[in-house]
């Protein structure tokens, strides 16, 4: 069969992929453009970077398969129905069998005096971005016509290329198809925001000459309301119309106002004559995007190859669109036009973002939703609206913002295998749910074995979402196993080991595990050891399991030396230790740091100067600081009520109080503290794992905080404590944590992944609805009792001190290891300063 | 020279706690020593006893390897003994000084034997 194609867009692209490997089908694609297909969904990007080449969506070497021809500016002018032949623009005649129509749309341009003035563009091809870019560089002001989801695509690209960006729209509000008012109001605030001007309910009359010599003012744009806008360039995105000449010239029925017609088989009014995508009208519409044209090119693609043949059933018009960085959705009936159908909104200025739902008149089902601002929800109401699933009791629950604990939105368990996920490739759930049985595991191999979310990109979260809930129901997840030689998560690990009294790892990796463990799993059980039954970590048993940090009681550097941080409670120090520290750092030649917890961290000791130099600090009244263990870190505080004007608390008092009861505490990952004595929070606690803020009345405790690279606001767990209360509850949180965190997992994210979060936190430590607060208390009256200095130990521990050498066979210090001055310190060497220094 | 010469004695294995390391001066070279020990205590087998790989860290551009830990990777040839970087914790085969996760850090494996009344050698070379 001699198959026609005439277009070569992104539809008529689609139809040659389905098609490919057909046999007995000889394809001829008539192509006007100069090049084949590419990418118009994301055109905006060749302002940000992209090159035509990037947007190809050419896969390589595509064109060179047999029986496929591909033409390029070659523009059909008319099909000679009675020969059967496409007749070219130069005369020639391409004899068929078939044809299918792919010549999409172009770009309305508005009956305005003066739109083919120069400067005055559209924004549909490569040719068109290359002629605004070429335009763009000799212009300040640039103007688009068009407030819609193109037109504000292209303001984007002016943006980029760095004018002064305005959009006009006759509409009295941005993307009318999409959003409703408020929606449109939202937008217009955060796209002015980001400095792009915007003009709504404007009516071009006239683009009369600027007088403007050279930039800031080749045109004048004259409303009917009688302003003017002056401007350099004018790119017209006021919609698209069908591609529908060769219907004309060929006799095929069109619409009244455009189109070529088709039937649910995407057939026009010659039988042998397919029409898809945005030059083809269905019942009356024609679809502007392009999964509807996807479907339609599939369609017909099985009917060529003689497959099963399905009718077009019309398309989902949901949308969702990142448009100059903000996100908008639109999904079903948006503008509530179905009869009684009700509105639930949620609007957060400050915030920017503004969400509405609308219901059916009994409020059980979802017609529809309009999201600006935040999308994320996006890809779930969409399936709920397209697969009717009933809505909660609580509809509201689906925008607003979640509250502490809260589980919101639609578990992906609930859809149907038929959800459709990917509209733009038509990828079910069940789809994806064969592939990740198959093998496909992870998110890269899901997308590239079922082309789900390759696309526009929108549906991602949700096959994520899949992809996770699968593998989960599969027991695949293998995330909270310790590593492969234990099948455990630390959580389960602690509960075996604390039930099966197991005091050393190969005790443990012989009960619990298997084969010989790795650098995963040895201070993984190390810290539950030590959490379980507080034994002294430098013991020889221990030894092996160990990081080099807690073998040597110190913190690792990049050069092989290590830093010494003596513990300063609450920040406190004497005069008198002071000066003991700067001593200790002058005797050893060490560069001296104030740390961001209220220490002082001394680099570059030699692990064999370790003892020589602990023996000195502990000797002063120094213990370890601890800041090489995965255990408590540091209390911060500030000065609180004996100096502070406006202390409401001793926080000094209690920070020292608190320090020196949870020091030397082993847990899943290190913790940090902080005692504020006012609400000015001077010591920034609500950053920290345990943050306690002075109120008039006591304290109040805030818990799971974190700074570093994902910061977490610390929670309310208690407020306006005394004392003893506030220990107490420190007490069990703590231990609740350490019994239950993953291996390395910080109370913030341990509290995220716990189901119900703190308001479940709340209820095991203050109500004990578990039972086990004495428990709890009593693990952790046994840590304080049995807590030791590990230094002060190891200083007199001869055994221990024999690993404080370089060399076994020598007492030579490691000669890699040098310093240059810095500041009037010591650091270490660069490589190349090392080679500088061997050359002669 | 009679190769017996260029075996170099480091230590006694009692010096060396079991499942650790330690670094070696061998002629002008730092050589990493490590005992392997089964859970179960065994020091026989072809996978327990004595390994010696360099103490230079190539990729962290220090000797640390000797105080990094021991451990037993899969690998698509079976069960590797590693020893995990203290620095940036990549892995270094005992057997042939070979970096799991790139080729470019790896090290070189050196041959050592352990006599009867537990004396650790190091060939040097």
């Amino acid at each position: 069969m001699k198959l026609v194609v005439i277009g070569n867009g992104m539809v008529g692209h689609k139809l040659l992929e389905e098609l490919a490997g057909t046999p007995n089908l000889a394809i001829t694609v008539l192509c006007e453009e100069p090049r084949p297909a590419y990418d118009r969904v994301h055109l905006s990007e060749f302002f940000s970077g992209k090159t035509a080449d990037d947007l190809s969506l050419v896969a390589p070497g595509f064109f060179e398969q047999p029986n496929l021809r591909l033409r390029l500016d070659a523009k059909a002018v008319d099909i000679d129905r009675v020969t059967r032949q496409v007749v070219l623009a130069d005369g020639e005649r391409v004899p068929y069998d078939r044809v299918v129509l792919a010549t999409g749309s172009y770009p309305f341009v508005p009956a305005v005096t003066g739109r083919d003035r120069d400067g005055c563009l559209v924004y549909r091809t490569i040719e068109d971005l290359e002629a605004m870019r070429e335009w763009g560089a000799k212009s300040r002001i640039g103007v688009v016509v068009g407030g819609g989801l193109l037109g504000l695509e292209c303001a984007k690209a002016l943006k980029d290329m760095g004018l002064d960006t305005h959009v006009v729209e006759f509409a009295p509000r941005l993307m009318t198809v999409q959003v409703d008012d408020m929606g449109g109001r939202l937008l217009r605030r955060k796209i002015e925001a980001l400095g792009v001007r915007v003009h709504t309910g404007k009516n071009t009359l006239e683009i009369a000459d600027g007088g403007g010599v050279g930039v800031g003012g080749r045109h004048a744009m004259k409303f009917a309301d009688g302003s003017q806008l002056l401007t350099d360039m004018i790119v017209f995105s006021a919609g698209i119309r069908p591609r529908d000449e060769l219907a004309r010239t060929s006799g095929l029925i069109r619409g009244e106002r455009g189109g070529i017609l088709i039937d649910n088989l995407c057939k026009t009014s010659d039988p042998d004559i397919w029409a898809i995508g945005e030059c083809a009208l269905w019942q009356g519409k024609i679809f502007g995007l392009v999964a509807p044209g996807y479907d339609m090119a599939r369609m017909v693609a099985a009917q060529i190859k003689g497959t099963a043949v399905a009718e077009f059933k019309g398309a989902d018009m949901s949308t969702k669109l990142k448009l100059l960085g903000v996100d908008v959705a639109s999904i079903g009936d948006a503008q509530g036009a179905t009869p009684g159908s009700l509105n639930y909104l949620f609007s957060d200025d400050v915030a920017g973002v503004y969400k509405k739902l609308v219901v059916s008149a009994d409020a059980k089902t979802l017609l529809g939703a309009v999201l600006v601002g935040d999308a994320d929800d996006y890809g779930s109401l969409l399936q709920m609206a397209l697969n009717g699933i009933p809505l909660p009791a609580q509809p509201e629950s689906l925008i607003l913002p979640s509250v502490e604990g809260g589980a919101k939105g639609l578990g992906v368990d609930l859809l149907p295998a038929t959800a459709s996920i990917c509209s733009c490739n038509n990828v079910s759930k069940g789809d994806l749910c064969a592939a990740i049985e198959g093998g496909a595991t992870s998110l890269g191999q899901l997308k590239k074995c079922t082309k789900a979310a390759t696309s526009c990109g929108g549906c991602l979260p949700l096959v994520k979402q899949v992809l996770d809930a699968e593998l989960k129901k599969s027991g695949v997840l293998v995330l909270n196993h310790l590593c492969e030689h234990f099948a455990h998560s630390r959580q389960e690990l602690f509960h075996l080991v604390k039930v099966g009294g197991q005091k050393t790892f190969d005790e443990t990796i012989l009960a619990h595990g298997k084969g010989r463990g790795c650098d995963i799993c040895k201070p993984a059980v190390a810290s539950v050891l030590a959490s379980c039954w507080n034994e002294h970590v430098l013991k020889p048993k221990h030894a092996s399991v160990q990081d080099t940090n807690d073998y040597f009681l110190a913190n690792i550097q990049k050069d092989g030396t290590y830093s010494v941080v003596p513990r300063i409670p609450g920040g406190e120090i004497t005069p008198d230790k002071l000066i003991v520290i700067g001593q200790v750092a002058k005797d050893y030649g060490l560069y001296t740091k104030i740390t961001g917890g209220q220490r002082i961290d001394l680099f570059g000791a030699r692990v064999e100067q370790l003892p020589a130099i602990w023996g000195a600090l502990v000797a002063a009244g120094f213990e370890s600081g601890h800041a090489y263990g995965k255990s408590l870190r540091t209390v911060k505080s500030c000065v609180g009520s004996t100096w502070c004007r406006y202390g409401v608390q001793d926080s000094v008092t209690m920070a020292i109080r608190i320090e020196e009861r949870y020091r030397g505490l082993r847990s899943p990952h290190k913790i940090k503290m902080a005692v504020s004595g006012c609400t000015r929070e001077c010591a920034e606690a609500q950053s920290k794992d345990v943050g306690v803020i002075a109120t008039e009345r006591g304290w109040n405790l805030y818990v799971a905080g974190n700074g570093g690279m994902k910061p977490r606001h610390a929670e309310l767990l208690a407020a306006d404590v005394d004392d003893a209360t506030l220990i107490k509850l420190i007490d069990r949180f703590l231990m609740f944590y350490i019994r239950t965190g993953d291996r390395l997992q910080r109370t913030a994210t341990w509290i995220e992944n716990l189901e119900g979060g703190l308001g479940y936190v709340k209820k095991v430590v203050i109500d004990d609805s578990l039972g086990i607060c004495a428990e709890l208390e009593a693990d952790m009256a046994r840590q304080v009792e049995t807590y030791e200095c590990e230094w002060k130990k190891a200083i007199t521990t001869p055994e221990t001190l024999k690993r404080f050498k370089h060399f076994v066979n020598s007492d030579e210090a490691d000669g890699n290891i040098q310093f240059i001055d810095e500041r009037g310190q010591i650091r270490p060497k660069s490589a190349l300063e090392k080679q500088q220094a061997v050359t002669p | 020279m009679t190769d017996a010469a260029h075996w170099t004695f480091v230590c006694h294995r009692d010096d060396i706690v079991p499942n650790t390391g330690v670094a070696a001066k061998v002629g002008g070279a730092q050589v990493a020593v490590f005992r392997v020990v089964a859970p179960d205590g065994s020091e026989d087998g072809p996978d327990n006893g004595i390994f010696a790989i360099d103490n230079f860290d190539v990729r962290a551009q220090a000797n640390v390897l000797s105080r990094g830990l021991i451990g037993e990777l899969s690998t698509e040839t079976g069960p590797v003994l590693v020893v995990a970087s203290p620095v940036y914790k990549n892995h270094l085969c005992l057997r042939s000084g070979r970096c799991l996760e790139d080729e470019a850090w790896s090290v070189k494996a050196w041959a050592v034997a352990c006599g009867d009344d537990g004396m650790i050698m190091v060939r040097a070379s």
